[in-house]
């Protein structure tokens, strides 16, 4: 059993290393999409502009292992990286951003992908996992699932997301994942946080610190927040029993009659009060950002006012920038303005012209997302290296310059990233679980970077960011031990018992985690280990993975 | 044998080196650094900080600043002290040693969100899009590190929560997280000290090696910087100063069995080490409704852990070289809402601070009697952070630059509140 594990093993790896091209092919970058040259058009301008020279081309191996990451959340295997790098067609890179966008094999990874992206961008990383939350994270995940493994137009999305009714626990009647978005934002505060997540997630709107009063720094008034604020003073979330033994019954996000304010309140003018600084009371009623008001009626029959609402925000070309940006950045590693979900007119964009037309065009594909990926990663500044050279070394956004894209912005992966990387590079994938198992394994191993506030509203943040408590995750936990493991019939172990020379199965080790061939000096370093082990050859490589997973090459995507 | 950093080692060097490390004795190996006791030696001169961090933004008018017989006053009794200032009356332990702090009544700060708020009141800076500013554990961790070569643990502890970067200071001093209960997450190697020696040294060469022939920005360096930390911490008896299960069990119950107790009792043991700076948390501050008994059950659990705190530093002669801060990223109303709550307010409220030479049993500024306006001179984040640096004996004109090359005063330029001092 274990002798033909290992000897498939063997042959796969002998396949995937002649397989190797050496060094670098001329690849056809010139595409055909329209948008792609627009994308190289702009992103060229600017360089003029401050004379700048781009970086060079990334290596195949970089740019593939960049691909997958951020598209699939992981790292490729080596067999994948093997059938792109030794592929001779002039299209490759179309191609492949098309088979993981769309052949059916990678559709649970995508959607998956996708999933984590949005989650913690809806409910945050803590969301639905303290046990009285009224937040069902499974639910989130289904409908998330669902939208992105169907291709759900972006607009309907939000649609969904910002009118959702019915109940948020998996399994029950009416269950609909989208209400686990909005579940605990409407009841507190007069819905303070519903409105100031919804203007700055599909708005790109920072508006609550206008709650208050008027921001110096900030265009928006607090009339404006009140007005927004109006929209959602319908909805009403209410746990389905009242004890929390009942459990997995869920909660209910719905909307009700909204009677209006004030001593002598009138159900058609339902009106907001608010309170100036100077201590005056002001009024509001629902009125988008632009200016369009709807109706004032507070019943729900006559005038559904999150559902206006929606209709609204997806009609708007706040929607198109705010879901630009974010993708850009999520791509290239910074938005065009910083913070991406702050596009207020105090904060100019690093690119105007192509946010605008990226909007525009995402809009006319009808807010096909896997349009507007396809065009961000075909364009050039996704296929420059990292290295920074004299040319380029001004730009550079950590020192608060804003963005040119002249070379490719490194960054750490994200911890859900190194999971699904280690379980790919050490091909644990097979004894996983349900696909409910495995969420809830990695989610509770994520747990163990993530930290609360402590405020009403949630706000968290990562020790996964480069410091101490991951860097020992790195060394010594769980994860890279299993990793690193030299139990018989695991990963190392296989590869050990190969009858390959001891440099192909460096090589294939390199290859696995950093989409690379290793240098001569680092094939070196690792018969040192060799002898240091005396010839235990998964000893050997257990040090050498070990080194090689916890190198800076490894943990950027880069 | 210097095993730390093989710096300006060349590569052949490097292997004969590493080849040669499987015939040496595991004693030689033991990680390039030697073990002290943390001994009276430590303790001399140096100067140490806590901030204790309560977010949310706790109602420093149902704490520090009571207005008894005007509405806003709220449900609460003052007491004396044996300071000269009133508190609540749910801080009875705590009021026994306000003689050694000093209650700062007029502060008047603008930043109202809990983002913008914590950013602030930690570093003294409003929030940039282009910059990111050191937060008070990074700068004066930044400081005082020069003073303790010896240290081998973070010197910038979080206790229970995250607190504020490190921003262009860099990695190298960010807050090291550790939870409340003591326990240091995957600490614990099973590996050989050899083989982990061989691994640190063969790292580090890597690291290096990517880090000199191809530039890929500053995030590469700070990952080695990181590494090399690790490695320190990781075989450092001074570890042990995270085991507050070392504590006999009256010790810890002074402090209370619960997070902030512990985390407490933690940044004692840590201030001990010569670590020069430690946060500690305590959350659930964001009183919007029925903030009465939230606080009543709240402030027993504060007052305990706090006056145990300031019992033992003091005891122990440390309180004299301790600052210690009290304070969250804003306060709340001085009206009570109709949920019984009160929401977000900055203009007006009051921080702690104590120990490290800063006059103990005064209150500093006062505010009208309805808690809505300071009515003496307002004091910033900027001023408050200048003081408690210069109670450290950080200079006020110590200047940063930033990564873009602007400098920056320390407490951006804060002005030191005299009567902490005179």
């Amino acid at each position: 059993m274990i002798n033909r594990r290992y000897f498939s093993l063997t042959l796969l790896l002998l396949a995937v290393i002649s397989g190797m091209a050496v060094g670098q092919r001329k690849i056809n970058t010139k595409v055909q999409q329209p948008q792609v040259n627009e994308i190289n058009r702009q992103i060229r301008v600017v360089w003029d502009d401050y004379g700048l020279k781009p970086a060079e081309p990334a290596s195949e191996g970089e740019w593939c292992r960049r691909l997958y990451l951020d598209l699939l959340g992981r790292i490729p295997s080596v067999e994948e990286l093997k059938e792109f790098t030794s592929s001779k067609s002039r299209n490759k890179r179309e191609e492949l951003v098309n088979k993981l966008l769309y052949d059916e094999t990678y559709v649970e990874e995508y959607a998956r992908n996708w999933t984590t992206i949005w989650t913690n961008i809806l409910i945050g990383r803590t969301g639905g996992n303290d046990n009285n939350s009224m937040i069902s994270r499974e639910g989130m995940q289904k409908y998330l699932r669902d939208t992105f493994a169907r291709n759900k137009p972006y607009d309907r999305m939000v649609h969904e997301l910002v009118a959702a009714e019915g109940n948020t626990e998996p399994g029950t009647e009416n269950f609909n994942g989208a209400a686990n978005f909005l579940i605990d934002k409407v009841n507190e505060e007069q819905a303070s946080q519903a409105t100031a997540s919804v203007s700055q997630i599909f708005m790109g709107l920072q508006v609550q610190c206008t709650q208050c009063h008027n921001h110096p720094f900030n265009e928006w008034r607090q009339q404006k927040y009140w007005e927004m604020n109006a929209f959602f003073r319908q909805a009403n979330a209410r746990r389905v029993g009242n004890r929390r033994d009942q459990s997995g019954m869920g909660s209910i996000l719905g909307d009700r009659d909204f009677r209006g304010e004030g001593a002598r309140p009138d159900v058609t003018q339902a009106v907001v009060y608010y309170e100036e600084r100077s201590g005056y009371s002001r009024t509001a009623f629902p009125v988008f950002v632009d200016g369009t008001a709807i109706a004032r009626d507070g019943r729900v029959k006559e005038v559904n006012r999150r559902e206006e609402l929606a209709n609204l925000i997806t009609q708007s070309e706040y929607m198109d920038k705010a879901a630009v940006n974010r993708l850009w950045g999520h791509f290239l590693g910074y938005g065009f303005t910083k913070p991406i979900d702050d596009l207020g007119p105090h904060n100019n964009p690093s690119h105007p012209g192509l946010l605008e037309y990226l909007g525009s065009e995402f809009r006319k594909s009808s807010y096909n997302t896997k349009d507007l990926i396809s065009w961000i990663v075909l364009s050039e500044a996704y296929a420059l290296s990292s290295k920074i050279t004299s040319v380029n070394s001004s730009d550079d956004p950590a020192l608060g310059e804003s963005p040119k894209f002249s070379h490719f912005y490194l960054r750490q992966m994200r911890a859900e990233e190194l999971y699904e990387s280690l379980v790919v590079a050490t091909q644990a994938a097979g004894n996983r679980g349900s696909y409910e198992e495995q969420e809830q394994l990695k989610n509770r191993w994520l747990q163990q970077f993530t930290s609360a506030f402590g405020t009403d509203e949630g706000d968290e943040t990562t020790t996964f960011n480069g410091t101490i408590p991951q860097i020992l995750m790195m060394f010594n936990g769980d994860l890279i031990k299993r990793a690193t493991g030299e139990q018989p019939g695991g990963f190392l172990d296989q590869i050990a018992k190969t009858p390959m020379p001891g440099n192909k199965k460096i090589e294939y080790l390199y290859m696995s985690a950093l989409a690379r061939r290793p240098t001569k000096d680092e094939l070196e370093l690792a018969q040192v280990f060799l002898n240091l082990h005396e010839q235990d050859s998964t000893a050997a490589l257990s040090d050498v993975w070990w080194l090689v997973l916890n190198s800076s090459e490894f943990i950027f995507n880069h | 044998m210097n095993l730390s950093t093989p710096n300006g080692m060349s590569r052949r060097h490097f292997m004969r080196h590493l080849a040669g490390a499987s015939a040496l004795s595991g004693s030689a190996l033991a990680m390039g650094h030697t073990l002290r006791s943390n001994a009276a030696e430590l303790a001399q001169n140096r100067k140490s900080a806590i901030l204790l961090w309560m977010g949310g933004g706790p109602s420093t008018m149902d704490i520090w600043d009571l207005k008894t017989g005007h509405r806003n006053g709220g449900e609460f009794r003052p007491i004396s002290t044996s300071g000269d200032v009133q508190i609540s009356e749910h801080m009875p332990k705590f009021a026994r040693h306000m003689d050694k702090m000093a209650v700062v009544r007029s502060m008047s700060t603008r930043e109202a969100d809990h983002g913008r708020g914590r950013y602030y009141m930690h570093t003294g800076y409003v929030p940039s899009q282009n910059i990111e500013h050191p937060s008070y554990g990074s700068v004066i961790a930044h400081e005082l590190s020069e003073q303790r070569p010896e240290l081998e643990i973070p010197p910038f502890v979080s206790v229970g929560g995250d607190s504020v970067g490190p921003g262009f200071l860099g990695m190298a001093w960010s807050p090291f997280s550790v939870s409340s209960n003591g326990q240091v997450r995957n600490l614990n190697l099973n590996m050989d000290v050899n083989r982990l020696s061989a691994r640190r040294l063969a790292l580090m060469q890597l690291e290096k090696k990517y880090m000199d022939d191809q530039n890929r920005g500053l995030a590469v360096k700070e990952h080695m910087d990181v590494i090399d930390k690790t490695f320190k911490l990781m075989t450092s008896q001074q570890m042990s100063a995270f085991k507050i299960d070392q504590e006999s069990e009256a010790v810890r119950e002074r402090y209370g069995q619960n997070g902030f107790g512990n985390g407490c009792l933690m940044a004692r043991r840590l201030v001990e080490t010569g670590v020069p700076f430690i946060e500690v948390s305590l959350g659930g501050w964001d009183n919007h409704q029925n903030i009465f008994p939230t606080l009543r059950d709240k402030l027993p659990v504060m007052d305990q852990a706090m006056s145990a705190l300031v019992e033992d530093l003091e005891q122990r002669g440390l309180l004299q070289d301790t600052a210690i801060i009290w304070m969250g990223e804003f306060s709340r109303t001085p009206n009570i809402n109709g949920n019984a709550g009160r929401d977000h307010w900055a203009r007006s409220w009051s921080t702690v601070v104590g120990g490290a030479g800063i006059n103990g049993g005064i209150s500093v500024g006062e505010t009208s009697p309805d808690g809505t306006q300071v009515i003496t001179e307002p004091y910033t984040s900027e001023d408050l952070m200048a003081s408690v640096c210069h109670a450290l004996g950080i200079s006020l004109e110590t200047t940063f630059t930033s990564r873009s090359g602007r400098p920056m005063k320390i407490a951006n330029s804060g002005r030191m509140i005299k009567e902490l001092f005179a």
